[in-house]
């Protein structure tokens, strides 16, 4: 379906995640950062990128490979995003959300 | 693939199988040990009892691939050049990953059911236990049979059931997720199994460590998850030598392309099944699966022809709910599963996504099958290599 993020038409899934990494900018980064209650700040777009650069590369990632990539450890990846890191840091990156086969 | 092989390699080459094991072990038979339905004897085979008479058969332990010499380094000095490699070396568990797992407390309170070895020491410590409160544990994705840990936390509440100790145990599912099942169909059809079978589930836990002692689960945030039987799925990791050869990533799986299957570590090396980095399920299915495209692209890499970017991500489960039912899904890189009757639109016998005694007679037999067909390098009766759409409901899905 598509919806208007910082004035911008995008299409997003029934779960609030793009469909199109096309469609991200760091404005709609931004105000779905705020949907999150995350203030994105310097420290964040470091590892936003990372998230994207990984899904570009078609690789599954994990909390745990996130915190060997040297980009940020763990414990620092939960203070970004408090409450379900991987989860809330790739809705707001615009990629797709981790997720099993079923 | 060897099997495969060795029917269609032109004459001018060599076959050789590098494999570290004696033994073949029928993974998807490892659920079943813990609770008896099936023992050791059920799921082993000589590894030599397969091989193809054209192939020559080494069982060293592999130190290393040299890429840019293209050789294998075994152990014992032998350096073994080749012109072609397929990497099928899989993945194992890797508990040392996390502290408190793999100390005193592993295989006396913390179980695995990914080796035949922690399933045959489940199978012991669920024979004697007299209850209390059994934790079924995802320590992190990707693992292999993502489906597995789900499996087992169904088959345990129907174990316990069939013991009459139902009000004895309480069962907990711990996942790094936001759910058991995390795709949007499965989730609206399957979610209300797991409150009908009284599972509790925890989701979004990323194990930080173990206290062993206290007998408690804690992740990065400091919540907490006590047990008195922890059943956990461990850290899963490609081979050693991947590590050793120097082009693995972090969790030593293989850097490869989605579609062809052609590593993208150099162009003469290929790989199939659980130690490829492709986003598919690390499922059985799915290397059979890709067994066909990777037959076809090794031969058009022989000829100097461009490779097929083919592969859909194709994986076909069984999922074991307990009572002697299962559910059956089919699904791909595009495509999440959505319920319909397989492998015959409208007729089944098969359901998708939803229970039945026939699926879990199907999961049954598919040990027949390994053995008799699919080892042998013939192709599963009436399921292509490509998802069909066919017989599926697939305006279930809205987005």
């Amino acid at each position: 379906m598509e919806t208007t993020i910082a004035g911008k038409t995008v299409k997003i899934n029934d779960q609030g995640y793009l469909t199109d990494l096309n469609d991200w900018s760091r404005e709609v980064a931004t105000a779905l950062a705020e949907e999150e209650g995350i203030t994105l700040k310097d420290e964040h777009w470091p590892v936003l990128e990372y998230l994207q650069n990984e899904h570009k590369q078609e690789t599954a990632l994990s909390i745990r490979k996130v915190g060997k990539s040297g980009v940020v450890d763990i414990k620092g990846f939960y203070a970004l995003f408090p409450g379900g890191p991987l989860k809330k840091a790739s809705r707001i990156a615009g990629i797709p959300k981790p997720a099993s086969c079923i | 693939m060897s099997n495969h092989l060795a029917k269609s390699l032109p004459n001018d080459w060599d076959l050789t199988i590098i494999d570290q094991r004696k033994i073949h072990h029928y993974q998807p038979g490892y659920l079943f040990i813990p609770f008896g339905t099936y023992t050791e004897s059920d799921i082993l085979k000589p590894v030599e009892k397969f091989l193809p008479e054209r192939a020559k058969y080494i069982q060293k332990p592999i130190i290393n691939v040299d890429k840019d010499n293209d050789l294998v380094n075994l152990e014992g000095g032998q350096a073994l050049p080749y012109d072609l490699l397929i990497i099928a070396t899989g993945t194992d568990i890797a508990p040392e990953e996390t502290p408190g797992m793999a100390g005193p407390h592993w295989h006396k309170s913390i179980f695995d059911f990914y080796t035949l070895d922690g399933a045959v020491k489940l199978h012991r410590a669920l024979e004697e236990w007299e209850g209390g409160r059994l934790v079924v544990h995802i320590t992190e994705m990707p693992i292999k049979c993502p489906v597995a840990p789900l499996e087992f936390a169904f088959l345990a509440e129907s174990y316990f059931y069939e013991r009459g100790m139902s009000d004895k145990v309480k069962i907990t599912f711990v996942t790094p997720m936001d759910g058991a099942f995390t795709k949007p169909v499965a989730s609206d059809q399957l979610g209300h199994l797991l409150k009908d079978k009284g599972i509790e589930v925890v989701p979004n836990f990323n194990v930080m460590e173990i206290d062993g002692d206290a007998k408690k689960l804690i992740d990065y945030e400091g919540k907490e998850v006590e047990y008195d039987l922890l059943v956990t799925v461990p850290t899963n990791k490609g081979a050693d030598y991947i590590e050793r050869s120097g082009f693995g990533d972090e969790l030593n799986f293989v850097p490869t392309h989605k579609g062809t299957l052609q590593s993208k570590v150099k162009d003469n090396i290929f790989c199939i099944g659980d130690a490829t980095n492709i986003p598919a399920s690390k499922a059985g299915s799915v290397a059979h699966f890709e067994g066909e495209i990777l037959l076809e692209n090794l031969a058009r890499f022989m000829k100097g022809e461009e490779l097929k970017d083919e592969f859909d991500g194709h994986a076909n489960c069984f999922v074991e709910t307990g009572h002697g039912k299962a559910l059956l899904i089919d699904f791909n890189y595009t495509h999440q599963p959505v319920s319909g009757t397989f492998p015959f639109p409208g007729i089944g016998p098969l359901t998708l996504l939803k229970e039945s005694r026939m699926n879990h007679m199907g999961k049954l037999a598919f040990k027949w099958v390994y053995w008799n067909m699919l080892i042998t390098g013939r192709h599963i009766p009436f399921v292509p290599s490509k998802m069909s759409e066919a017989g599926k409901n697939l305006a279930e899905v809205n987005n």
